[in-house]
């Protein structure tokens, strides 16, 4: 177990290794019930979300969600989070736990009348079901017309005889869902969750294995890959951002600097030596620093050592030749293609 | 977990074994248990001069490095290459392909500081908690 923002998280249930592969191959269970969960309810719900964050929200028809964020003035990322339309005049937003109470303070010092913020965190449990046989498993469960929930948008119906708030979502690169339940069920659908997966072959999997699989599917950890000081554009997010929606707190910034192009990009990268690139570790090109990792693994799947870094533009085209600086020795690398790692999706 | 009672333990959970007039080091069941998938290892150069404690290299999983510390002093007289290409051997089997290091034994009294298995064993419970 190691603490993460305040929760008591497992790191692991059997192996990093083992979990990342179950959920690869077949599917794995997480508790990620750390993540937050902030409901806007009224007739300017719709508006506040559309001025706080840098998606178009106006395509959202009800049990739409859509991967999105919130930005800074000078268009840095504040936190990257998944906003639900629940209804005519209601949001859910899911953020990050370790921002959850400054996106709560962001969101209520931009809030208008007619747009209730409430903070909804200690009420839900949210559980994710995640691989190539997540509906499989999931089907087990529940009535639900899961083939016809399509990426992205979510449905309410009992699961294992339980109120559920079910959408078709995740962090892992894999097909999958993301299961919003009253906190108190929490544990009585994650009990008939795991038990569907152990019957699959699959395996309850930890926060370890999270970040090897979001690292392989190229998918940035904001806190990490991006903050305040970096924008969306420079981490790879330009599809994201609807410069063309009305305005939003950032957009300023971020036309600029379209305008303008990027000085630096987030890119992935592949080490041609054994080694663990770290965040904070310095890139280099032709001997000269130019950059720095901000995550990096040993990729379970692909067996490679594989790491995200910020390098200027001119250094961000596939094949470039970098180096790595690990604990003062240098190691060759050069860059690849983002994600690292793409499942094959069914015709 | 196993703490075989021909070694030789440090506090920093690795262990020695001395084979004539060499002795080895590794890492204990423990340690690669609390780590998780090892997934790289960086090992000294043969003919490095180490002090006992001294540290010898690192030990990764994907999400921490430890270090590793000379349970004696002496001089490196071969590494585990295979480890390179297979850090994973330090899970399955710790204290046999998982072996890190050799050592010529500066002085061998050094391995009087270290503990048996019974005081290792009850030192694992302790930081078990």
């Amino acid at each position: 177990m190691v603490e993460f923002a305040g929760w008591e998280m497992p790191l692991s249930y059997r192996g990093v290794t083992e979990e990342h592969r179950a959920v690869r191959e077949h599917c794995g269970l997480f508790d990620v019930s750390h993540m937050g969960e902030i409901e806007i309810d009224g007739p300017a719900a719709l508006a506040l979300c559309q001025r706080l964050t840098v998606n178009d929200v106006a395509r959202l028809r009800i049990g739409d969600g859509q991967y999105t964020l919130f930005c800074n003035e000078r268009g840095g990322v504040l936190d990257d989070l998944i906003v639900f339309r629940r209804g005519p005049e209601r949001m859910l937003l899911v953020v990050n736990a370790a921002n959850t109470a400054a996106d709560l303070a962001w969101v209520e010092a931009h809030t208008e009348p007619g747009a209730a913020v409430a903070d909804r965190t200690p009420h839900f449990g949210l559980l994710a079901l995640q691989g190539p046989e997540a509906e499989l498993v999931l089907r087990e469960l529940t009535a639900l017309d899961l083939p016809a929930l399509r990426p992205f948008t979510a449905l309410d119906g009992l699961v294992a005889g339980l109120h559920v708030f079910v959408s078709r979502t995740g962090y892992t690169g894999e097909d999958g869902f993301e299961l919003l339940v009253a906190a108190e069920e929490s544990p009585a659908l994650w009990d008939a969750l795991l038990t569907a997966t152990l019957r699959r072959g699959g395996l309850p999997a930890g926060l370890g294995a999270r970040d090897t699989l979001r690292l392989e599917a190229g998918l940035p950890l904001c806190g990490t890959d991006m903050d305040g000081d970096t924008t969306p554009l420079e981490a790879g997010l330009a599809w994201v951002v609807k410069l063309r929606k009305p305005d939003f707190v950032g957009r300023a910034a971020l036309a600029e600097q379209a305008r303008r192009g990027t000085s630096r990009r987030l890119v992935g990268f592949d080490l041609e030596e054994p080694g663990v690139p770290r965040h904070g570790n310095r890139v280099l090109q032709d001997g000269v620093a130019v950059g720095e990792v901000t995550s990096g693994a040993k990729s379970p799947t692909l067996g490679r050592y594989i790491g995200l870094a910020y390098v200027p533009a001119g250094a961000a085209a596939v094949g470039t030749a970098l180096s790595v600086e690990i604990r003062g020795r240098s190691l060759p690398a050069h860059v690849v293609d983002r994600p690292f790692y793409r499942r094959v999706q069914e015709a | 977990m196993e703490f075989p009672e021909d070694l030789r333990y440090t506090k920093d959970h690795e262990w020695l074994r001395f084979e004539g007039e060499e002795s080895i080091v590794g890492i204990t069941d423990f340690a690669q248990d609390a780590l998780g998938d090892v997934v790289f290892v960086e090992l000294p150069a043969v003919g490095t001069v180490l002090s006992q404690g001294q540290t010898f290299g690192v030990v990764e999983s994907n999400k921490t490095v430890s270090d590793l510390f000379a349970p004696i002093g002496g001089r490196v007289t071969a590494v585990n290459q295979a480890l390179h290409d297979a850090p994973e051997r330090v899970n399955h089997d710790p204290y046999g392909q998982g072996w890190m290091i050799r050592l010529a034994p500066a002085r061998r009294e050094d391995a009087d500081a270290l503990l048996d298995a019974g005081a290792y064993r009850a030192l694992v419970a302790s930081e078990k908690r």
